[in-house]
């Protein structure tokens, strides 16, 4: 976390403001951004800085498909102000993998089938990142650690089975 | 984005908190995991966000047996933090039956303990409920009730109080320390909240502005390995209670010499079931004993019209918590 004074939405004179300037690192590369009060870091990342990876499913917290890294610890973005975030590293699925080299989740999902329409999937890889340095130490494990992400083609057991792989279990 | 817009402002410190907490239309937004919702769904139209979550309040510290968590300690690592679970298992079982991953990475103790109730009437903008819109009147009171109370409610308000946390923090009998513009007090959690009576709209006996700023645990390290979290629901995770029990016990020399039980999802707070606690003493951990725990705690439940079967499912799951812990060797 950064210093609340780089780039504070308090300005000068202890004033609240309804458009914020702040700065987010997203996958490495740092960002210095005017948001609106309201602006969700999802909305931020999206409609401003052009990821449009990371979904808005349900946009209440249920889904999961939202899902970022905020210094490695797994959100749902669209229950996070984006001014609260500032100065925060946040990944996105953009900074999991390239074409040419896939995270190891990334292909475990493609050999497990892990995924039909794919619009949750962003979210399921992050979760999945974040529940993996968790350590699962057995299947019921990861169902209960990827409850947060709803997948409505009804991939789950090919989710468990490729987050399952990855952990070595 | 959907509510109408507000004035965001972080708090530089406590005290900045306070100013800028008590004024007219303010909210303080700590993880924001239920601020927010409430906001989309347009039950909530703060004029300030209060953002705090940067304030220096988030470590959690043990000693001589006590625990103190700071208010903005995330759920995640209150779980997960080693004297909690070596010490007070029973914070760890009941954060863990909370929400989903990501957001107890999110949300925090203070705010879980302030958190809304989930009640349907209330969560919509558009339906009855005199808790968003006092004089508005009761949806739920007859209307769909599945999930109401069974004590404390009126005919203002059903509304059960929906955290996990709140239920094994009222069995372990902890306090919360709260800072306002006249200082510093401490109030037992059971007194931090209110029945609704003909005021719904106001559930804690928090003033305006006043900040909850750690919740302090007793010395209950003896009820470690002896006590549960029992939470029925209608899916396996990421759902709240229909019914949840906290449970502990002390057994010596097969009888019962200490017994801390509380309920959730029954009641709009933590439901402390003192009856069953005083009828388990003396005795020992038996069938009989249970059942007449059982009994007794569902004693004064005034069901409605869809939620009666929570009776019985209460009644079981005090019996079947105090099973799980009677069996242990």
């Amino acid at each position: 976390m950064t210093d609340a004074t780089i780039a504070s939405p308090i300005d000068a004179d202890g004033k609240d403001q309804h458009i914020i300037s702040l700065s987010i690192t997203l996958n490495g590369k740092l960002h210095t951004v005017s948001v609106t009060s309201a602006a969700t870091l999802l909305d931020l990342i999206r409609d401003q800085l052009g990821l449009a990876g990371t979904k808005k499913g349900c946009d209440m917290g249920a889904c999961g498909a939202c899902t970022v890294l905020v210094q490695g610890r797994r959100i749902k973005s669209c229950l996070a102000l984006a001014a609260s975030y500032d100065g925060e590293p946040i990944t996105t699925i953009e900074g999991i993998g390239t074409a040419e080299n896939l995270h190891p989740l990334q292909a475990a999902f493609i050999r497990h089938d892990a995924l039909q329409c794919g619009y949750c999937t962003p979210g399921q890889i992050l979760s999945g990142i974040a529940l993996l340095a968790e350590k699962p130490q057995n299947l019921e494990a990861i169902r209960e650690g990827m409850s947060g992400n709803l997948c409505r083609c009804g991939a789950y057991p090919n989710i468990v089975a490729a987050i399952a792989e990855v952990a070595g279990l | 984005m959907s509510g109408p817009s507000f004035q965001y402002g972080r708090a530089a410190n406590i005290g900045d908190a306070l100013i800028r907490g008590s004024r007219a239309g303010a909210a303080f937004l700590a993880g924001g995991t239920d601020v927010l919702q409430l906001w989309k769904a347009g039950v909530t139209a703060p004029e300030q966000i209060v953002d705090i979550s940067r304030l220096p309040l988030g470590d959690v510290e043990f000693a001589d047996g006590r625990l103190s968590l700071g208010a903005l300690a995330r759920l995640s690592d209150v779980a997960a933090h080693p004297d909690v679970t070596r010490h007070h298992p029973l914070i760890a079982e009941a954060i863990l039956a909370s929400a989903s991953g990501q957001i107890r990475n999110m949300a925090t103790v203070g705010g879980n303990l302030l958190q809304r109730t989930r009640c349907p009437y209330f969560r919509s903008h558009s339906l009855a409920c005199n808790k968003r819109a006092p004089g508005s009147g009761c949806g739920a009171l007859t209307g769909e009730n599945r999930q109401a109370a069974l004590f404390g409610a009126s005919s203002s308000c059903v509304a059960t109080h929906a955290s996990d946390l709140a239920v094994a923090l009222t069995a372990l009998e902890a306090e919360v320390e709260v800072l306002g513009a006249p200082g510093k007090r401490r109030v037992p959690l059971s007194d931090l909240y209110r029945l609704p009576a003909e005021t719904p709209e106001r559930e804690t006996n928090l003033a305006a502005g006043e900040l909850i700023t750690a919740i302090h645990v007793p010395d209950a390290s003896r009820f470690a390995g002896r006590s549960t979290y029992l939470k029925v629901r209608d899916r396996a995770s990421f759902e709240f209670a229909v019914v949840s029990v906290a449970a502990a016990l002390r057994v010596e020399k097969g009888r019962i010499v200490e017994a801390r039980l509380a309920a959730g999802g029954v009641a709009p707070m933590p439901w402390r079931l003192g009856r069953s606690e005083d009828a388990l003493i003396g005795h020992p951990p038996d069938a009989q004993t249970l059942a007449v725990a059982g009994e007794l705690a569902v004693e004064d439940s005034r069901p409605l019209a869809h939620n009666g079967f929570k009776i019985a499912v209460l009644r079981n799951a005090v019996i079947r918590a105090l099973q799980t812990i009677a069996s242990r060797p």
